[in-house]
């Protein structure tokens, strides 16, 4: 185990208490509650219905592809999931909130308790409950630029189905959070259920951060509003339980209170105090009935559930024999796990998660490209392993190799047959340079024959450069034994 | 030959396909009448002749060619808490003044899809918030009956007073009302008309201003019980854009009178003779249950015992709702917007809802927001449902000895101006026989059974079992044989 997070004050170390409530866009065509599309960037009020703008006497009818969605979410994270649930109204006056309440869920949510394991880098596994997931409608937009006098509103959002998931104050430091949230995304990526695209708002995240004393009693949190960013987020913790740390050392106490972080300062500050916070009236909408399933509604979409990045990593390393570190960061991506399945399949799997986990991410990384624009396809990576595993080209030609391929795009065999890159296998040739190189270091061999046996690393590195690069490493290494022990016995 | 506006609806249905009238003289007919007495009345907010004669060219121009819905070429009125496209919808209220929908209410397309022409939009309590007609932006509706020796204006009841005076004066065939705590039945018997509210689910309330949506369910107002049957079976039936809409199939409720109830059990709830009744009230039931007796249905008395907490109950859950659903009224979308010169976001609220919402409005969106806040949700709200489980539950067991419950529609006659205006409680047991059938989501249907010694309509109420209106309008229409209610208000098309 590492070491734990701690926030140094002038009392001591202090214990950070982190939960996280997610915002996850349910990806589907239209609304929570009426027909209108879901889709990003179109004109302002173009995808808005009468239901949307709250005209009189319009009515919410529920979307049940987002229940089915909402179900899958959950059963990927394990849950609960309630057959009978309630939609409430969450009532306040906002401009974009058009009904003048959200509908929500708020005493019987759609799923319960669940859990989300998060991968340490250590190769350790954190469990963080989840509290429970509860659909819920977007608000619209309010936009303070177009006028000096006036704010406009953009109903696109409103009505967009989210869901919700809240965390149990389960996680202890920023990077905790971070891989949380990363962990998260990558589940309703593999189910399909939310595209995770932060940039965009369809993730947003609102943290609650309280620090304490190690082992003492939960402290007050502070709530922090709509993150879109991982990075920001780590910095607004951060910035947070150093507050709060300041405020308690110095005798002070914190105010429970929604806070904003603006990123430009690298600050929190206050939005809402608790004085100020609103009194919601919650109740059960009457427009709505308790939305009602059956186990069987539950099994048949239990039964299209993919496998799950934790079962996936497991598979990887009970069956395929990679190190944990190794098959979490392969299983983090679904694209990723495809690929690296494709070429798994005719392939050492260890083998290709190194070339992929050490090489190709590397590669990919520095020329900002996804996995699915990747200029060495499966296919390419299998031919270039299939030349690592005939002995036709050594690890190190390889990865020259690897380097043309990723800037050309030529079959690895091509790269090999125009450089002249095959290696050399023959014993005759590889006997011949070894020959050589004893020739030319006669101090060395005698050395070694004194009983230096360090200095056979040398004589490898001698022979290798001598064949450039290409010699047999596996070859090299048995001939050049024999022939110093050779000429030994003579 | 006798004035076209003295048939009934399915007289005026037989005469329209038999070709023997047109829908252009009969709806030119109703439109003289409202010209008439629509000043005096201000039973409509709206009318629109236009509309109607392209209506009734468009219905004559099918019956002509043998075609044509149920309700071919009939004229209606609409209360103005329907959405009409193209036509003004005011709720009642000044915050809607203007608001011209860009959709129609499932229940007014059941209408046109049949054939019906709309006359206008009547005059209703704001928000359909009254038991008197005089809470509406649009004025007072008074009623056409005057009491005995009395030149007094009288309230039509509420809060679809409107449609009830426009029916009784004969200034249309039908009209549609919503009740939500006895707003079609109450101004049925103040009006000597039949108004029935059909099982909630019965009707779709898309496209209807919502007040109580657990409560609010749309009826019919029509001179007998066969016109109402009539004109209710065409509004009901499963809409997928009401989720409270119940999928069951809708019988046609004119076959359902068969004139015989021999042998069936009708149930008088004794918390319904409440302490001080008027007496008047009480020997008009009497009446009505002889006249059930004679036509050989067996009487059973049986208990309701949570009755009395109807009204409190109701005037928890009703306002909670309404706080919510009136929250879209913000000056931001559509309607009033008062913005003060220099003012912001909380001005804008304030000032517009100040000015557009009245009274009664303001008293209800108080009172449901108060029950519904933090501290108060338990003792009030959640205590209502609790309740309102309950008197569910009282209705249940009465259904299982009684096919249906006879009580009376409302404690009085109908009230002059002004009277109870100073008492909203007062005011508020104007539905207490109406309420606890609300709030129970069951059918009710309020009949002409009698006059007044002041000579004014006194209602009789049938209650059904849910989805049974079959049974409620089987048993009214014994019962209007029997009382041969044949009096007409002082004020009626000429």
């Amino acid at each position: 185990m590492s070491t734990p997070y701690r926030v140094k004050g002038n009392t001591g170390e202090w214990e950070v208490i982190l939960g996280l409530e997610v915002h996850a866009q349910v990806s589907s065509k239209s609304k929570l509650f009426s027909g209108a599309p879901n889709d990003f960037g179109s004109e302002p009020n173009e995808n808005v219905s009468l239901v949307d703008a709250a005209m009189p006497g319009m009515l919410p009818v529920i979307n049940e592809y987002c229940v089915e969605q909402a179900v899958r979410t959950g059963l990927g994270l394990k849950a609960q999931i309630n057959r009978r649930s309630v939609f409430d109204r969450k009532n306040y006056f906002y401009p974009d909130l058009p009904q003048g309440y959200q509908i929500s869920q708020f005493l019987d949510p759609i799923v319960g308790k669940g859990i989300l394991i998060i991968d340490m880098p250590d190769g350790t596994a954190r469990e963080i409950g989840i509290t429970r997931l509860h659909l819920e409608q977007d608000a619209g937009k309010s936009l303070h630029e177009q006028s000096p006098k006036y704010s406009f509103i953009d109903l696109n959002r409103a009505g967009i189905a989210l869901m919700e998931i809240v965390s149990e104050p389960d996680m202890r430091s920023p990077e905790e959070a971070a891989l949380y949230l990363k962990k998260l995304r990558s589940i309703v990526r593999y189910l399909g259920t939310c595209d995770g695209d932060m940039e965009k708002g369809s993730m947003r995240c609102d943290v609650n951060v309280s620090v304490r004393k190690p082992g003492a009693e939960l402290g007050t949190r502070c709530e922090i509003k709509n993150m879109n960013s991982t990075r920001f987020m780590v910095k607004a913790i951060e910035f947070e339980a150093q507050r709060q740390v300041e405020i308690l050392e110095s005798g002070g106490k914190i105010d429970q209170e929604t806070r904003l972080f603006d990123a430009s300062t690298g600050e929190t500050r206050t939005m809402r105090s608790k004085e100020d916070a609103h009194d919601y009236r919650y109740f059960p909408d009457p427009d709505l009935l308790p939305l009602e399933f059956s186990q069987e509604f539950i099994d048949k979409i239990k039964a299209t559930l993919p496998e799950l990045p934790d079962d996936k990593k497991q598979r990887y390393i009970s069956d395929m024999g990679l190190s944990a570190y190794d098959a979490s960061v392969l299983v983090a991506d679904q694209a990723t796990t495809q690929y690296f399945e494709t070429v798994a399949a005719k392939h050492n799997p260890k083998l290709a998660s190194n070339w992929i986990t050490a090489e190709l991410f590397g590669r990919l990384n520095k020329a900002g490209l996804e996995i699915e624009a990747s200029p060495i396809t499966t296919d390419k990576l299998s031919g270039l392993l299939t030349l690592i595993e005939n002995n036709t080209v050594s690890g190190k030609i390889a990865k020259v190799v690897f380097d043309k391929m990723f800037e050309t795009g030529k079959d690895a065999a091509v790269i090999v047959q125009e450089e002249g890159l095959t290696q050399v296998s023959d014993t005759g040739a590889i006997e011949k340079v070894i020959d050589e190189v004893m020739a030319a270091n006669p101090d060395k061999v005698a050395e070694y024959r004194s009983g230096k046996d360090k200095l056979f690393a040398f004589f490898i590195g001698q022979v290798m450069k001598a064949s450039g690069g290409k010699a047999n490493p596996g070859m090299v290494n048995e001939l050049l034994k024999k022939k110093l022990a050779d000429e030994c016995t003579k | 030959m006798s004035k076209l506006t003295d048939l009934t609806l399915s007289e005026a249905r037989d005469a329209l396909k038999a070709k023997k009238i047109s829908s252009k003289e009969l709806t030119q007919a109703y439109l003289g009448a409202i010209e008439s007495l629509n000043p005096a009345l201000n039973a409509y907010i709206k009318v629109t002749p236009e509309r109607a004669l392209a209506g009734a060219d468009a219905a004559d121009a099918r019956i002509a060619k043998g075609q044509g819905g149920a309700l071919e070429g009939i004229p209606f009125a609409i209360k103005d808490l329907f959405c009409t496209k193209d036509v003004q919808t005011t709720a009642g209220s000044h915050i809607l003044e203007g608001f011209v929908p860009q959709y129609e209410s499932s229940v007014t397309t059941r209408l046109w899809d049949a054939g019906a022409v709309m006359l206008g939009k009547t005059n209703l309590d704001e928000f359909a918030m009254g038991s008197s007609n005089t809470t509406s932006y649009f004025g007072n509706v008074i009623s056409p009956w005057k009491a005995k020796g009395s030149d007094k204006d009288l309230v039509p009841g509420g809060s679809s007073g409107g449609s009830a005076a426009a029916v009784s004066a004969r200034m249309c065939l039908a009209a549609t009302g919503t009740d939500t705590g006895g707003s079609i039945r109450q101004p049925a018997s103040f009006c000597g008309i039949v108004g029935i509210k059909p099982t909630y689910g019965r009707c779709s309330r898309y496209g209807i201003v919502a007040f109580a949506s657990s409560l609010d369910q749309a009826g019919m107002f029509a001179r007998n019980v066969r016109d109402a049957a009539i004109a209710q079976t065409v509004i009901c039936g499963h809409d997928p854009k009401d989720s409270t809409s119940s999928p069951k199939a809708v019988p046609d409720f004119e076959k359902a009178l068969t004139g015989n109830i021999k042998g069936m059990k009708i149930g008088i709830p004794r918390e319904y003779r409440v302490e001080g009744i008027d007496p008047e009230i009480a020997a008009l039931w009497d009446k009505g249950i002889t006249w059930l007796k004679d036509a050989g249905a067996q009487i059973i008395d049986v208990s309701l015992p949570h009755t009395k907490y109807a009204l409190p109950t109701y005037y928890i859950i009703a306002p909670a709702e309404a706080s919510s659903n009136l929250a879209r009224y913000d000056g931001v979308r559509y309607g009033l917007r008062v913005l003060p010169d220099g003012g912001g976001l909380t001005d804008m609220y304030r000032k517009t809802r100040a000015a557009g919402f009245g009274d009664e409005v303001k008293r209800r969106i108080l009172i449901g927001t108060y029950v519904l806040s933090a501290g108060y949700y338990d003792a009030y709200y959640k205590k209502a449902q609790r309740v309102r489980y309950l008197l569910v539950q009282d209705f249940k067991k009465a259904f299982e000895q009684v096919d249906a419950l006879l009580t009376p529609t409302a404690p009085s006659a109908a009230f002059a101006i002004g009277e109870n205006s100073d008492d909203p409680v007062k005011m508020y047991l104007n539905d207490i026989f109406t309420i606890p059938t609300s709030m129970a989501g069951l059918p009710g249907l309020s009949l002409p059974a009698g006059l007044s010694s002041t000579g004014l309509p006194l209602g009789l109420q049938i209650i059904g079992k849910s989805f049974d209106e079959e049974t409620v309008f089987r048993v009214a229409g014994v019962m209007e044989e029997a009382a041969q209610f044949k009096a007409l208000p002082q004020k009626v098309a000429a």
